[in-house]
């Protein structure tokens, strides 16, 4: 392909409009490993607070599994919800992508306010103690994630208005807002192993 | 390969673009990556004169034995800010945001960089977060150091270390957005005819520390975030009488802060490694193993973090660990070094600026990191931990190796970047008071520590005036090296001799284009028909087809 020519510049390559590939998918991928070790950090740090305090969580800090056991099945299923809706747009049929992404909108709200019903009836706060700390910035940074999953996700319905601004060859917006919920998912699969299973067993 | 081949006698004609770029739009949002390499380089730089102002107060301080010139605080204040300065907002953005947003895709032969609006976000961040760090001395200024261990920093200055730690979650944030940019921009972006063997050793810096960067900076952010609620909502993280522990945040913090050094190093080996075979007129010795040494610093540095730490309670068999991992480190980087020092050898060597302050770079680096080794084995380090010959060494490492090669760069590439020669008279001068100044202010230091002086104090004991007073006046010393530099900055922006398109005859991409680019860089991609490194050689070996599969 090469070698006759010398380097300096000779007419090769491309119209001009499509040198710039899209690699938005790719970025958010690399982004996500950063985001998931800023969590590997307070796993981290909640792991080596677990090993060095004798009582774990210390009494009067039970977690509650009721609740939270709901709202883990509604978060994980909301991952199938969104993808319904991806495969849905892959067959170029935006009413349904919307649809399915609109379910997963609702899933989230719901998972939040029942994180934030789990607050309001825990009976303890964020300075109660070391164990209380790490759940509410733990649990409350994810649900930050949560909430942005969600502005993605409405961003892209909001997107799709436009008739033909999303079809079956264009759409890295609704593959991104789906790829991000799936992490927001799995990190929230860890955290709740770390902080409630674990600390029932 | 992706792209079709165009007919030779048809060259692509641009959109109508302007050739070049006006200087107010370097005061814009600019979404061209050689606007933001720019403005990240004259940013880091303003920063580097407000932290060596900084030292030159703490140095006057330091003179005397009494505390005369600075009060306690003030003293205190300066000390973290200083670190804190020329680490996030001058050697880090200037190599990492200045050079590699420059050079990276001219190296490669893209016409930007993967994300053009992320990265002048990245870009934007660093200006505010600079704001807010030095309207942290209203509040009196964090006081804590740059590593700003609990509890000291948990109970001074409150709002500042507050300030101090949004600062650096913002230019955190920066600095993974960049990796994110960097690392997608040259693993796709790569023009088509270049294969990964003909990829500038610059570039393979800069993706080891863009990898090193995406990982260890959250960690960071994961410590600091612990820290600011520790400090703001009453937490316990870091309080061991509410169940918390101080060294944790050790641990998230040197999970960073020591994979941080090669951020701040590997960026100037890469230049380095473009400086010395061009102004040596040689092949670079040893082309892979520089390559992949820079991948091998990346992982390995991932584990060295406790080194830090050989005093905080380790137990013994971590001790262990991480002293051979840390000697582990020495391993690749000695194997740069004897590459360069290789290709030097029987080179045809123009001793111009550039080149001696590469040279002065490999002299004063070794020191550092031998200096370095001994700090890395646990009984030495125990021996002479929170001394002068700690701040000894990580200045020879950092002033001697990172500031060194950041002026090397910018001798070699401010043809490429203005489009006019810096002053060879000045250039040498500058070289050589920041030579002496480098070495009388720090060459001491490893005296004082030996001695035991600690660091961090603005009083100590009378004993140790003398040597003090070497380093003071060497601190003097190279403050004043800034001076011809700054005039030949200038002068030589507005003035200087027209340098052409390859100055010094290098064969890289970035050589390729006029000085300065134009504003996408090439009218027509450039093709790539041999090594960025073949000086002297005729023809390149030949390459084959099946080594452009992996681009797809």
């Amino acid at each position: 392909m090469q070698g006759t020519v010398d380097s300096q510049a000779t007419a090769i390559a491309v119209d001009h409009a499509h040198e710039h590939p899209d690699f938005r998918v790719l970025g958010l991928l690399v982004f996500l490993i950063s985001e998931s070790l800023m969590f590997g950090g307070l796993f981290a740090a909640y792991l080596l607070l677990r090993g060095m305090n004798e009582q774990w969580p210390p009494e009067g800090t039970e977690v509650e599994l009721l609740v939270p056991t709901i709202n883990t099945i509604i978060l994980i299923s909301s991952s199938f919800v969104i993808h319904y809706g991806d495969v849905a747009i892959k067959k170029d049929d935006v009413r349904g992508m919307r649809q399915w992404y609109w379910i997963t909108a609702a899933m989230g709200a719901v998972f939040l306010g029942g994180q934030v019903y789990e607050y309001l009836t825990l009976g303890y706060g964020l300075r109660t103690n070391v164990f209380a700390n790490c759940f509410y910035v733990m649990t409350g940074f994810h649900g930050l994630h949560v909430f942005v999953g969600i502005l993605l996700i409405l961003g892209v319905i909001w997107r799709s208005r436009r008739p033909g601004h999303y079809n079956a060859h264009k759409h890295t917006g609704v593959a991104m807002a789906e790829i991000y919920w799936h992490f927001v998912d799995v990190i929230w699969i860890i955290l709740f192993t770390l902080l409630y299973i674990l600390t029932r067993f | 390969m992706a792209q079709a081949q165009l007919p030779l006698d048809t060259p692509l004609s641009l959109p109508e673009h302007p050739k070049a770029w006006k200087w107010y739009d370097y005061f814009t949002f600019n979404v061209d990556h050689k606007v933001i390499g720019i403005q990240y380089l004259v940013t880091a730089f303003i920063f580097y004169l407000i932290g060596g102002l900084m030292a030159v107060a703490m140095r006057t301080e330091l003179a005397t034995a009494d505390s005369d010139f600075l009060n306690p605080n003030l003293y205190n204040a300066f000390m973290t800010n200083h670190g804190t300065i020329m680490i996030f907002f001058w050697v880090v953005p200037a190599a990492i945001g200045g050079f590699g947003n420059y050079l990276v895709p001219l190296m490669i032969g893209a016409r930007d960089m993967a994300f053009p609006r992320l990265n002048a976000l990245a870009f934007w961040l660093n200006p505010p977060a600079g704001a807010l760090l030095l309207a942290s001395f209203l509040f009196g200024g964090a006081q804590a150091g740059w590593t700003s261990y609990p509890p000291l920093s948990t109970i001074t200055a409150t709002t500042a270390q507050s300030m101090w730690i949004l600062a650096i979650i913002l230019v955190g944030t920066s600095s993974i957005l960049g990796s994110v940019n960097f690392i997608v921009t040259i693993w796709k972006m790569k023009v088509p005819s270049m294969r990964w063997d003909q990829l500038p050793l610059f570039c393979w810096a800069m993706l080891a520390t863009s990898l090193l960067a995406l990982v260890s900076t959250p960690v960071l952010a994961a410590g600091l975030i612990l820290l600011l609620f520790d400090i703001n909502f009453g937490t316990s993280f870091y309080k061991p009488d509410a169940g918390g522990n101080v060294v944790i945040y050790q641990h998230l913090f040197w999970f960073y802060s020591h994979p941080a050094v090669y951020l701040m190093i590997l960026p100037i080996f890469g230049i380095m490694s473009e400086v010395i075979p061009v102004h040596a007129r040689k092949p670079i010795f040893g082309y892979q193993a520089i390559a992949y040494s820079s991948l091998a610093i990346c992982c390995v540095g991932l584990f060295v973090w406790v080194h830090h730490m050989f005093t905080s309670g380790t137990p013994p068999w971590m001790r262990m660990f991480f002293t051979i991992s840390t000697l582990i480190v020495a391993v690749p980087t000695g194997v740069k070094i004897f590459s360069w020092v290789a290709t030097l050898w029987g080179g045809k060597i123009r001793l111009n600026s550039a080149m001696l302050f590469a040279i002065g770079l490999l002299s004063m680096f070794v020191l550092g990191g031998l200096s370095g080794v001994t700090l890395g084995t646990a009984p030495v380090d125990i021996h002479v931990h929170d001394t002068y010959y700690v701040v000894a060494h990580f200045h020879y490492v950092l002033f001697g190796g990172s500031v060194f090669g950041l002026y090397a760069g910018i001798y070699h590439w401010f043809p490429k970047m203005t489009g006019r020669l810096l002053d060879e008279r000045l250039g040498i001068l500058h070289f050589v008071l920041t030579f002496i100044g480098t070495n009388l202010t720090f060459l001491p230091m490893h005296e004082l520590g030996l001695k035991g002086m600690p660091r961090r104090v603005a009083m100590y004991d009378p004993q140790f005036e003398p040597i003090n007073l070497i380093c003071t006046i060497g601190a003097f010393v190279l403050a004043f090296s800034i001076i011809p530099f700054l005039i030949n900055i200038i002068w030589s922006w507005n003035k200087g001799k027209i340098a052409g398109d390859n100055p010094w005859g290098g064969l890289s991409l970035e050589w390729t284009t006029s000085s300065p680019p134009l504003i996408e860089n090439w009218e027509v991609l450039p093709v790539v028909t041999k090594g960025p490194y073949d000086y002297g050689i005729e023809q390149h070996k030949g390459s084959t087809d099946e080594d452009e599969d992996e681009e797809e």
